[in-house]
């Protein structure tokens, strides 16, 4: 069990979505990042999907849903005027190239260096293998990767930690982190609280946060 | 130049047991389904399946099929694990991973692209940023210990590089909405993905075809992978399947 409960997942989606500039290309990952597109709508903001889509348009629902169009998440989606397709080399190209302005992605865990782990659980007990499909990738071109995830894990330890358990999807990549209970971003010197859950204390945060957390002047509740 | 066969098997005729063979598709969209249902049928073993981002758990039935007729010696993907670790613990495929009866080597899934662009546009190997820092960087992802090969890396503009090579196939599946008799190739929306560069990095490209033309039907500015990538070419009924969960 968490200790405090905070946003739901849909909430810290809206939340990232403000932290996404008009004009930017970008690209969500699996679970919350995924939910950001819903706040995405009617934005001037380009969905990348790996498959091999831009400007991938809302979730497909009945007559919509053609089998030859999905995301990369395996959802039917939509096209919308101004929608391009390209094959995998090209995607990478942009994702790797540094074409992509932000990149959301979910994490086990992320360290105040900006170090995440996403790929493999180590408790699913497959030694050496796991699913690493785009992440590392994203996580190298990525002009801003933004991480999306709960606070803590389900039996209550945190996920941000001094030293990754998990293996490492890449180093010193992550620029904020968004969760359940607050906002954070990576800085030199460790990780700067931002905003934190209406009601919650900076010392309710600290408390399930492993990393000695450095306290912003400007400290304000969570901006939705 | 008429690369049309006939029939399914006499296109997979020749394939013996061993072959390397790269199939197209990303989850459920663009895979080769017919033709990985005739490889079934015809039984070949001890293949090596090449893959770019879970075509066989889109078509998991195919994958069942290879599974079942203990086909598969070796699979390499970026995404070959069903997401859910429960639906996974069931999976047959999985469980033969975890036995170590079926090798399963695994690469980021830009770099897997990569590495079969760098086959078929005839560079050996490349470096690459991607996987810096992680246990990529030091060996090959892979279930078994004694295929976990150490890998080069270097520091280029300060950052350390890992060396990838090219992947070679010797036969290619691909999936295609239209093509002709010489092989030129079109896709559909995002069906395409990793199909053309799956058969720029084969020996022999085998194209699997919903809608056969003439040369000179498809408009020569449209065309997404020219024929001389192409080799046999097979008309397949549209298969309606399901968008899995996975």
């Amino acid at each position: 069990m968490s200790k405090f409960e905070g946003l739901p997942r849909e909430i810290i989606a809206l939340r990232i979505s403000k932290e996404i500039e008009d004009g930017s290309y970008v690209n969500l990952g699996i679970g919350i990042p995924t939910l950001v597109g819903n706040w995405l709508e009617g934005r001037d903001v380009h969905l990348q999907s790996e498959i091999g889509m831009l400007k991938t348009g809302a979730m497909a629902e009945g007559d919509d849903v053609d089998q030859d169009l999905i995301n990369a998440s395996c959802q039917a989606v939509t096209e919308i005027p101004g929608s391009s397709y390209f094959d995998l080399v090209e995607s990478f190209a942009m994702i790797r190239g540094g074409h992509v302005d932000v990149t959301v992605m979910g994490a086990f865990q992320v360290n105040e260096q900006g170090d995440f782990a996403s790929w493999m659980n180590p408790s699913r007990g497959l030694d050496g293998v796991g699913n690493v499909g785009g992440s590392m990738d994203l996580a190298v071109g990525a002009r801003r990767l933004l991480i999306a995830m709960e606070h803590t894990t389900k039996t209550g330890e945190s996920k941000l930690v001094t030293k990754l358990t998990y293996p490492a999807t890449a180093v010193k990549k992550v620029h904020m982190i968004f969760t359940d209970l607050a906002v954070m971003e990576v800085t030199p010197k460790g990780l700067l609280l931002k905003e934190i859950y209406p009601g919650l204390t900076v010392e309710d945060i600290q408390s399930v946060t492993e990393p000695k957390l450095i306290i912003a002047d400007d400290l304000k509740a969570i901006e939705l | 130049m008429n690369k049309v066969f006939k029939t399914i098997e006499e296109a997979i005729a020749d394939i013996k047991d061993g072959a390397v063979i790269g199939i197209g598709g990303f989850f459920a969209a663009g895979v080769p389904r017919t033709l990985i249902q005739a490889l079934i049928k015809k039984g070949t073993k001890n293949l090596t399946i090449c893959c770019g981002s879970g075509p066989l758990l889109g078509a998991y039935r195919e994958l069942d099929g290879l599974v079942a007729g203990k086909q598969i010696r070796k699979l390499i993907d970026s995404y070959g694990l069903f997401r859910s670790a429960t639906k996974g613990s069931q999976n047959a495929f999985e469980q033969l991973v975890r036995s170590g009866e079926i090798e399963f080597e695994v690469y980021p899934m830009g770099t897997l692209a990569e590495k079969y662009r760098a086959a078929g546009a005839g560079i050996p190997a490349f470096f690459t940023p991607v996987g810096s820092g992680s246990m990529v960087e030091e060996s090959v992802l892979s279930n078994i210990k004694e295929k976990r090969a150490k890998k080069e890396t270097r520091v280029i503009n300060g950052q350390t590089c890992v060396l990838e090579y090219a992947l070679k196939l010797d036969y290619a599946f691909v999936h295609a909405y239209m093509g002709d008799e010489e092989g030129n190739l079109r896709y559909r929306k995002t069906a395409r993905n990793f199909n053309p560069v799956m058969a720029t990095a084969a020996s022999v490209t085998i194209a699997e075809v919903e809608n056969v033309v003439y040369p000179g039907d498809i408009d020569p500015d449209t065309v997404h992978t020219p024929g001389i990538y192409v080799q046999r070419v097979v008309h397949v009924p549209r298969i309606t399947f399901d968008i899995t969960n996975l």
